[in-house]
């Protein structure tokens, strides 16, 4: 709790916008059990695709809850378009920044987003690109090389840290250590 | 805001009796024990009192006992000198549910060439004891199993472990951190070679063990430097944390039956009212072969940062399996192990009690816990109304 800034703690202890939502627009599921945390967000749109309503519910940790609750919060009148340009880093920010080690919770909120817009749109969710890399987390090499270079991350300890890749069997580690090398050589 | 300080396993607090103690140590008296002048001379033998303090806590002899710096210490020098003393031998044989002041050590070895068995356990946390005594070989340079498990308080068969070690003239290791203060502990009893035992667990402070072996024991020390503790660990001792110690495992003999009685009694209270009140309520580990202080208890859908924060706004310090708060992505290697269910492994509390604890500490955590754990699942995408 002390690593939190008081704007997570408040978004936790006084979450906005949870429950289940009647007849949604829109639903985007992430995470699941077995990783540890899974956001479900609802999400009512008009006919001008402005989202006026968006609800979430949540199993995870404080920083999970604050990012789900700080996501609807941003979310509500924006436009497709301009939600689908949200960035995990733009949750974060709201919150007044996440410890390194908890990237992942805003990525989540990315995420789950990212799958609503597309059931909203209808778009099939195509076998992403790239080589899988973290079976577990379920993270291609693309994902990975993007993440590096957007971030600036430099060890395998940062990749986990924002995408979760190699936090849980732990077998894709070298393969991971390969590309953060890899993308660091080349720049 | 009253806290109400059941984290007992990660530590405890130094007793006021302790302190006093130590506290001449830290001004007055502060001759280096090694020193030839009376002035030094006399915090010697303060130390020497103190080791037999220790010593008694778990019938040893005095000259058994080396004070150490901290528990991982203690842990890494028996690993250290049972390899050194069986330099022939390449196999170690522990757990899959130990400390990591155990468990990271020998994965590092494995990485050297060793060959280690992790011994598994059940579900309730019970040592898989047939494969145990198969993986003892002519090979096998030590066995090392804890006594009691930080996390779930699971108390395995030392005795009979370190009979049968004994009997293969394998050196048997105990990590007895967790044990020592809440069951008694009795070293010709239960022959153990050597054994773990931490101050801070124990109402000392942080910063000082102990490490026993027993005598005739080839010991080659792992912190090498000067001449003290018999040659056996270098370093100046830490002379106010040895003497508070000593007066702590005093007070532990003194406090075992209490330990076993009334801490027990509020433990099981605790425990009986959450799964009372509490829907989806598992109790995690051997509930009829614990440490009467422990309770490991998994909360389906909700997770254990959580609940732990929303517990702290009410001054309740408790500690989590969760992965959110083992500092890495996975939850507790000692509830995996148990294959507690992915329902509720990441929601899994440990209260751990000690002798501070009262009747209104349980009342304040009983009347707290249900609304939190009710509120967090009102907002969990796999809580079911229905359940």
């Amino acid at each position: 709790m002390w690593e939190y800034s008081d704007k997570v703690k408040d978004h936790f202890l006084n979450p906005r916008n949870v429950g289940q939502m009647e007849a949604p627009d829109a639903v985007g599921e992430t995470g699941s059990l077995s990783c540890g945390d899974a956001l479900k967000l609802f999400l009512k749109i008009n006919e001008n695709e402005r989202i006026t309503d968006a609800t979430f519910m949540t199993f995870g940790c404080a920083s999970a809850v604050a990012s789900s609750s700080a996501l609807t919060e941003i979310l509500k009148g924006m436009t497709l378009t301009e939600a689908a340009k949200l960035t995990n880093d733009d949750i974060a920010d709201y919150l007044g920044g996440l410890p390194k080690a908890k990237m992942h919770c805003s990525v989540m909120g990315q995420n789950a987003l990212k799958n609503a817009i597309n059931a909203y749109k209808g778009i099939q969710i195509m076998e992403k690109p790239g080589t899988m890399v973290c079976e577990c987390f379920d993270i291609t090499d693309l994902e990975i090389i993007d993440a590096v270079k957007k971030n600036h991350l430099d060890s395998v300890e940062d990749v986990t840290a924002y995408l979760k890749a190699g936090g849980g069997c732990g077998n894709c580690i070298d393969k991971i250590e390969e590309i953060v090398d890899s993308v660091k050589t080349q720049a | 805001m009253k806290i109400v300080y059941t984290d007992n396993n990660a530590t405890t607090r130094v007793a006021p009796e302790v302190l006093e103690e130590m506290l001449p140590y830290f001004s007055e008296l502060y001759g280096n024990p090694s020193s030839m002048h009376s002035f030094g001379g006399n915090v010697g033998r303060e130390i020497t009192r103190a080791r037999e303090r220790v010593a008694a806590l778990i019938n040893a002899a005095p000259d058994e006992i080396i004070f150490t710096s901290c528990g991982t210490e203690s842990d890494n020098a028996a690993i250290h000198a049972a390899l050194a003393a069986n330099p022939e031998k390449r196999h170690i044989i522990t757990s899959g549910v130990e400390h990591p002041a155990i468990k990271n050590p020998l994965e590092d070895l494995e990485k050297k060439g060793y060959r280690v068995t992790f011994v598994p356990v059940d579900d309730k946390g019970r040592l898989d004891m047939a494969l145990l005594y198969e993986s003892m070989t002519d090979d096998t340079a030590l066995v090392s199993l804890m006594w009691a498990n930080n996390e779930t308080g699971v108390i395995f068969p030392i005795k009979e472990i370190a009979q049968r070690a004994a009997e293969k003239g394998i050196l048997f290791h105990t990590d007895a951190v967790q044990a020592v203060g809440k069951v008694p502990i009795d070293v010709k009893d239960a022959p153990v070679d050597m054994l773990s035992l931490s101050g801070h667990k124990i109402h000392a402070p942080k910063g000082v063990a102990a490490l026993y072996v027993k005598k005739g024991l080839k010991f080659s020390s792992f912190l090498n430097g000067g001449h003290q503790e018999n040659g056996r660990r270098g370093g100046t001792e830490n002379t106010a944390s040895i003497i508070g110690l000593g007066r702590a495992c005093e007070l532990a003999t003194e406090h075992l039956t209490e330990m076993d009685t009334r801490v027990r009694a509020l433990r099981d209270f605790l425990e009986t009212r959450l799964v009372e009140l509490i829907p989806a309520a598992t109790v995690n580990g051997d509930k009829g072969n614990r440490l009467p202080n422990t309770l490991n208890i998994g909360f389906t859908a909700v997770e254990g940062e959580s609940i732990l924060l929303l517990m702290d706004q009410a001054g309740i310090c408790a500690s989590s399996g969760s992965a959110c708060t083992s500092g890495s992505l996975d939850p507790s290697h000692v509830l995996m192990a148990m294959e507690v269910p992915l329902e509720s492994v990441h929601g899994t509390i440990r209260f751990s009690l000690s002798c501070d604890n009262t009747q209104a500490d349980m009342d304040h955590i009983v009347t707290t816990l249900p609304p939190v754990i009710q509120r967090l699942r009102d907002m969990s995408p796999f809580w079911k109304q229905e359940e």
